[in-house]
């Protein structure tokens, strides 16, 4: 980051004397030149961090990164942005890890306030299947050298006051895993600040420029074609969400996923009221406070493929119900906004960070429901992907090839809806 | 969220109904002889496509009937209904214009804003 676009105190005094009209833009937009070294499609959290670790760790500078819409518009910017490292499985807990170690230092390396605030994550346990799950999760977690406590009812109140304990409730809480390291962080930041970072490395981030094919030669990737025209490269990297499906078709490749729509919502805005974040599998059901001081609450996915960023009301009024009945006092709050994105889901609730069959062609996708909270890590092993053409240690599990192998990473039993 | 014209019980909430994924997909006839790849595409593949889509729904909480639906993935508009057994209508399905095509100003999701 040079001297000149660095954000501290002194720029923020420099230039309110210019009214604060002559601040420096984040990134540039370019016009696309004709060729790159590598282009990444898809301009949400974890292409942008691709290119930036590219450019950062393998010095490849000479990136496209092309977004279809706007830089924080997708699915960066719709979901609800917990960030924990507590997964069942070696395998996912080594890559998630990994990605909240990047967290730890990601607003002092990017000179940009993502807001990152470890505010600890509960997962709560209703009946005996829920503790016996989250029990064995919490000692996999330690065996994994990642921080998580177990918390019995009397705990969990104590560290979230406005829970209902009662145990007269549908379903009472019989306790809950605790990972103090976990928390949220500014959703847009995140895609805002690694943009700026990249940009500021040379990477051209093009927005409105919609992918229209793929071309390919003898099996070998030449590059791609666009709504701004044909884009050359011979490493092209997508990661495009939901609509990974779409750009895989277009290159004759099919994957095991399918796009379905998550719904979230916020509240009105409130004084301080929960100060961590509250997951429950079994109800279904995750809610934590914004800066802003709204609610932020995630429902779960609707049961059906669609591209449409919106799902059903029975969906919103199961997780409400959920809420309130956890939270009482919630229950006379109005709900602001509500939106939908769309994930793309694999079979066992795992990513795919891979090569395929096609040189130069790279996938990163099926992060379904779960996404956000890897998102620098996934961008750290992706680029190491496009950069060596194989495979991170910590993506070596998550190929493609392990829906025909069967070595699937099953998270489901971890991560289900709350993933 | 939509209604679905249940070919048994007529038109009711989606809530009511279960999907059941890609419609049309039929087990191998010679399991033994069948490679992992294309184990793989049996178990795990889908055509997932954003458009025209074949699947199968059950009137879960209603008939409890299965059927198929012709729907399209980018609108949730459904374009056919017709029962297991039956061979897949050949439909067109329109995608809608995404951000990079759509007006700067003003346009909201042009998805939504078809007339019924």
């Amino acid at each position: 980051m040079s001297i000149r676009n660095k954000y501290s105190f002194f720029s923020i005094a420099k230039n309110a004397l210019t009214h604060h009209e002559n601040w420096q833009k984040a990134w540039k937009s370019p016009e696309p030149k004709k060729n790159y070294e590598a282009i990444i499609v898809g301009g949400g959290g974890h292409g942008l961090t691709t290119a930036y670790y590219l450019a950062k760790n393998h010095g490849i500078k000479n990136i496209a990164v092309i977004e279809k819409g706007w830089i924080g518009g997708g699915n960066t910017g719709r979901n609800t942005t917990i960030i924990r490292s507590n997964y069942l499985w070696d395998q996912s807990a080594a890559l998630y890890e990994h990605a909240l170690k990047l967290w730890e230092g990601m607003s002092q390396e990017l000179n940009y306030n993502v807001m990152f605030s470890q505010r600890g994550v509960l997962n709560v346990a209703h009946n005996l299947h829920d503790v016996r799950e989250l029990k064995r999760r919490w000692h996999a977690n330690r065996l994994n050298d990642i921080d998580c406590e177990w918390l019995d009812t009397n705990k969990v109140k104590e560290f979230c006051p406005i829970i209902n304990t009662s145990p007269n409730i549908r379903y009472p809480v019989l306790g809950a895993t605790l990972q103090r390291r976990a928390g949220t962080a500014r959703h847009d930041a995140v895609a805002w600040g690694y943009a700026r970072g990249a940009d500021e490395m040379g990477v051209d981030i093009i927005q409105n420029c919609e992918v229209t094919g793929i071309n390919i030669k003898n099996g070998n990737i030449t590059g791609i074609e666009t709504t701004k025209g044909t884009i050359n490269s011979n490493k092209v990297g997508v990661a495009a969400a939901g609509h990974t499906s779409v750009i895989a078709n277009m290159a004759g490749i099919k994957l095991p996923l399918e796009s379905k729509p998550l719904q979230a919502l916020v509240s009105e805005p409130v004084k301080p009221v929960i100060d961590t974040v509250v997951m429950s599998n079994t109800i279904h059901a995750y809610v934590s406070q914004s800066d802003k001081g709204e609610l932020v609450i995630g429902a779960g996915t609707d049961g059906y493929t669609s591209y449409t960023q919106r799902g059903g009301f029975n969906i919103v009024e199961d997780t409400l119900m959920a809420i309130v009945e956890l939270f009482p006092i919630f229950s006379r709050m109005k709900m602001l906004r509500h939106w939908g994105g769309i994930v793309d889901i694999c079979p066992d609730a795992s990513p795919i960070i891979s090569k395929t069959h096609i040189n130069g062609l790279y996938f990163n996708c099926g992060w379904g429901t779960g996404g956000f909270k890897a998102t620098p890590g996934s961008g750290w092993v992706f680029a190491h992907t496009i950069a060596n053409d194989h495979a991170h240690e910590l993506n070596a599990p998550f190929s493609i090839n392990r829906f025909s192998s069967g070595e699937l990473v099953d998270e489901h039993g971890a991560a289900a809806v709350a993933h | 969220m939509f209604l679905i014209n249940c070919p048994y019980c007529g038109e009711r909430d989606q809530a009511e109904f279960s999907c059941g994924g890609e419609a049309h997909i039929s087990r191998p006839k010679n399991p033994p002889d069948l490679t992992d790849d294309q184990w793989a595409e049996y178990l795990f593949l889908r055509k997932n496509d954003k458009g025209l889509h074949y699947e199968r729904w059950n009137h879960a909480f209603g008939c409890r009937q299965w059927f198929n639906l012709a729907r399209n993935t980018a609108t949730d508009e459904i374009l056919a209904v017709y029962k297991i057994g039956d061979k897949p209508p050949k439909l067109n399905a329109n995608t809608p214009i995404t951000p990079s095509g759509e007006p700067n100003i003003g346009s909201g999701n042009l998805a939504t804003s078809k007339k019924r």
